[in-house]
């Protein structure tokens, strides 16, 4: 076992009306691990997600941050805690430039030097040095995910929560993503909601299944993969 | 480095701005001089727009009323307290008070951009009802009485500190054209500034900017406080150079006005509104002269116009052409660009509750 | 007793009034998610329409309830067609465009017929008497109005093929569009509907209050309050807070004069829209109409 549990959720449950999105998901991550969740479409996963990142608030239950219950918290708090957080859709300053983008990230947490040398080691480390003036809605998709993540690099979090970070790359991209996340692993733990099955073998340390809003298994990448019910529900759904 | 040229602009608004301000009075005849006063409160009130629209992307449509109660409060103050020093900071400081009111319960309701313009409306609206109906002697606040429609006289500027050095209308212009100088400079440092920064971000992708780990609802809660103050600051100089004060700021015609000159001069700039409030101020005057064409007519058509075939205002699209012709990409470029680019998206996640 | 009663009347003529106002600027939200801000000059519109054609000798009853709507719905749908389908998408653009639209409207009108009242035409029916408190019977027919507009609105919206496209738009504009309906021909008709109930409104009205070319004015802040407040549904967000809206302000009016009965209304709607930043009806009645 690796250190102390940094995320738990108990009984966590999300309600849309009717429907219910998550269903008493009892979840712990530990520091310093890299968990994927996955799952077909509609397993909950990024609903949950968004329970984390209190972008949503959960209809029962309670998502605990380092002993720090933050069911209520709103999104800026939980960011304030040291979370850097990545949304599904690429969330970024569209009309500002790139290094505008990831100096607005530093400098929250940062004074005025120590965020301009994070800029530029930022910067280095998603390799957008090059086109740092340009503005964020002129580059390509695959680095507008880059200075979203740079964005998530630069404000030095503890733990890190990604929604499909390779969503849309082409398959260079795709590596360097991977690349650079297990850098990240590093210094912060992390959770990766991730469909690409091949990103995830890049960089699963351990996998949790979602289905139907609950969790169907937890295991290592090759456990879970060989899952005769893991292949059912995934690849059933896959096929359609 | 774009920087550089912004920088150059600013100089170069500067120096006319001081010239402006020291020759005006030397060439021009006191009446024209007491008539600049009042473009000039309405400029700054232009700006104050011009920075919570433009920068903030705080939709108001009754930035108006933080002018009016900014000149309400200064002229029931200076009449109760027998001067006008103390009544310049407490007509600023209700004003922005207020606006953070009205705010708080806007922004931490998150209300959407949309409802928020119909809102701060209807708050205008609302205070032009009230302020019609209290010509009663029963509505007066000290010795202040609000005279219903007549509306109240206001007490013309003192030096501070000495009630009885009261100012000729030279020098309040004088006040009034530092004042909008300063206030643009104040407003150019604080978009630079940290929280500038912060705004603009919020203005871009408001989600983004909470995940980060900004607060936005405080920031804009203060972005809109200080646009408060400032059109607050805007509304003392328009009783001075009015010397009334009356219900009709908080009436539909001015909030209009108000929006039509950040529309024509263009958001994202803090020089436009300022040039807008000034150019729709001498079109208005020049148009009283004659009485065949009605101003609602005249100003309606305006903002038509703008908002199908120029929307991002004047200023923006001139520099744009300027780059164009030089082959230019600068700074004020991409604020244009990004502003057209973003308008359709951002319309699509207004009203997804 | 009778004192309760004539306070009940008025208090219930206080909501009828604001669902009046309210409805045809509720019927395009509704729909387009549009506030449509030369709302006012709608009423005022209908309420020349009545002046003018009443005092060129036309019935009032005809003037009030088939002219105005007329004249005024046909004015929305060329505004539509030539103005606001440009703008679809462009939430904020809309919004000015129906402003200056507004001004346009206001100017015209005063270079027309001047910017002072016309000639004005007194309300028919006559006053009734409850007890020793007289009521006038037009608020009674105005009430009466309001009751059958409601009933009106609910069954086209229940029943008729448009009325399950605005359903259907109501619940989002993709499920509409998903039923493969033109969506363009929708909005236009949905304008020129909300512009005949809003002429129809201000043409009942204008024997009340007159007319004058800046009388939408002192609409508007009403009827944006109740729709902003009553949110989406048409018919039960204008009904839910009208009956919030129009209670608080004919109770404070009775017991502090009609000035508080405002400030109290335009209180109240912050405060609510503070609980409930989408309206009433996205948090209570959900799948109402």
């Amino acid at each position: 076992m690796k250190g102390e549990i940094v995320v738990e959720t108990r009984g966590l449950s999300m309600h849309f009306g009717g429907v219910v999105a998550v269903d008493q998901v009892d979840f712990t991550l530990r520091e310093k691990e890299l968990r994927c969740l996955i799952g077909p479409n509609g397993a909950g996963k990024s609903t949950f997600f968004k329970c984390l990142t209190g972008q949503l608030k959960p209809t029962f239950g309670d998502v605990v941050i380092r002993d720090l219950n933050v069911n209520r918290a709103h999104s800026h708090e939980i960011a304030g805690l040291g979370v850097g957080i990545k949304t599904q859709v690429p969330n970024v300053f569209e009309g500002l430039s790139v290094q505008e983008n990831i100096w607005l990230a530093a400098r929250r947490f940062h004074p005025a030097a120590r965020a301009r040398s994070l800029v530029e080691e930022t910067l280095d480390r998603i390799r957008l040095t090059d086109i740092r003036r340009e503005t964020v809605n002129e580059i390509s998709h695959g680095q507008r995910q880059w200075v979203e993540l740079g964005m998530v690099i630069a404000a030095e979090p503890w733990l890190v929560l990604l929604d499909e970070p390779a969503a849309g790359m082409t398959h260079e991209e795709v590596q360097l993503t991977a690349e650079l996340i297990r850098e990240i692993n590093k210094t912060a733990s992390l959770i990766v909601v991730e469909h690409d099955m091949q990103f995830i073998r890049m960089i699963a340390d351990k996998v949790t299944v979602f289905h139907r809003g609950a969790i169907l298994i937890e295991d290592t990448m090759d456990v879970v993969a060989a899952d005769p019910m893991v292949r059912e529900v995934y690849l059933g759904h896959r096929k359609k | 480095m774009n920087r550089t040229r912004e920088n150059s602009w600013l100089i170069l608004i500067a120096v006319l701005g001081v010239v402006f301000l020291i020759g005006a009075p030397q060439v021009l005849e006191l009446f024209t001089i007491i008539n600049l006063t009042t473009a000039i409160a309405l400029a700054l009130l232009a700006l104050s727009l011009g920075l919570i629209w433009g920068f903030g992307g705080i939709l108001c449509f009754g930035q108006s009323t933080f002018f009016g109660i900014g000149a309400y409060a200064y002229v029931v103050s200076a009449i109760n307290f027998g001067g006008t020093s103390w009544a310049v900071v407490v007509a600023v400081l209700v004003a922005a008070a207020f606006a953070a009111v009205l705010g708080y319960f806007m922004f931490y309701g998150r209300v959407s951009d949309v409802y928020l313009g119909v809102i701060t409306l209807t708050v205008s609206l609302i205070f032009y009802n009230l302020m019609r109906r209290t010509s009663g002697p029963e509505y007066k606040i000290g010795d202040a009485q609000l005279g219903g429609f007549n509306g109240m006289n206001a007490p013309p500027l003192n030096m501070p500190g000495d009630a009885s050095w009261i100012l000729f209308p030279e020098d309040v212009f004088y006040v009034a054209m530092a004042a909008l100088i300063i206030g643009y400079f104040l407003c150019v440092w604080l978009i630079r500034s940290h929280f500038g920064r912060v705004a603009v971000a919020i203005r871009e992708n408001e989600l983004r900017a909470e995940l980060v780990g900004y607060d936005v609802r405080l920031h804009k809660l203060i972005l809109f406080a200080i646009g408060g103050g400032l059109a607050g600051a805007a509304g003392v100089l328009f009783a001075n150079g009015v010397g009334r004060i009356t219900p009709d700021v908080f009436n539909l015609y001015n909030a209009a006005l108000t929006i039509i000159w950040v529309i024509v001069g263009g958001r994202g700039t803090l020089i436009g509104p300022i040039l807008g409030a000034f150019g729709l101020f001498y079109l208005i005057s020049s148009l009283g002269q004659q009485a065949s064409i009605n101003n609602n007519l005249v100003l309606g058509v305006i903002l038509v116009v703008f908002v199908l075939l120029v929307p991002r205002g004047i200023v923006p699209s001139v520099i744009d052409l300027w780059d164009r012709r030089r082959g230019r990409r600068g700074a004020f470029a991409r604020q244009g660009r990004r502003r057209r680019s973003r308008s359709p998206r951002k319309a699509e996640t207004h009203h997804e509750g | 007793m009778d004192l309760y009663l004539a306070l009940a009347l008025q208090i219930v003529y206080g909501i009828a009034n604001l669902v009046l106002i309210s409805l045809g600027l509720a019927i395009i939200f509704g729909m387009m998610r549009v506030i449509n801000l030369a709302h006012g000059e709608f009423l005022m519109l209908g309420g020349y329409t009545v002046v003018v054609s009443t005092n060129a000798g036309l019935n009032i009853w005809i003037a009030m309830l088939i002219l105005a709507p007329l004249v005024v719905g046909i004015i929305g749908v060329i505004v539509e067609r030539v103005m606001i389908r440009f703008l679809y998408g462009r939430m904020v653009d809309t919004l000015l465009a129906t402003w200056g639209l507004s001004l346009v409207l206001i100017g015209l009108v005063t270079t027309i017929f001047g910017a002072q009242t016309a000639t004005s035409i007194s309300p028919p029916l006559g006053a009734i008497q409850i007890g020793e408190f007289t009521s006038s019977g037009y608020e009674l027919f105005l009430i009466g109005v309001t009751a059958v507009l409601s009933i009106l609105a609910y069954c086209a919206l229940k029943y008729t093929r448009i009325g399950l496209i605005a359903r259907g738009t109501m619940q989002g504009a993709e499920i509409a569009s998903a039923l493969g309906v033109s969506t363009s021909r929708t909005y236009a008709i949905t304008f020129g509907v909300g512009a005949a109930v809003s002429g129809l409104a201000g043409g009942l009205l204008a024997p009340i209050t007159g007319v004058l070319p800046s009388i939408g004015a002192t609409y508007i802040a009403k009827a944006f309050i109740t729709v902003i407040s009553g949110g989406t549904a048409i018919l039960a967000g204008t009904l839910s807070a009208s009956t919030l809206l129009g209670g608080v302000n004919s109770v404070l009016s009775y017991i502090t004069g009609p000035t508080m009965g405002e400030v109290g209304l335009l209180v109240v709607a912050i405060v609510l829209l503070r609980l409930m930043p989408q309206g009433i009806t996205a948090r209570l009645f959900r799948r109402s109409l």
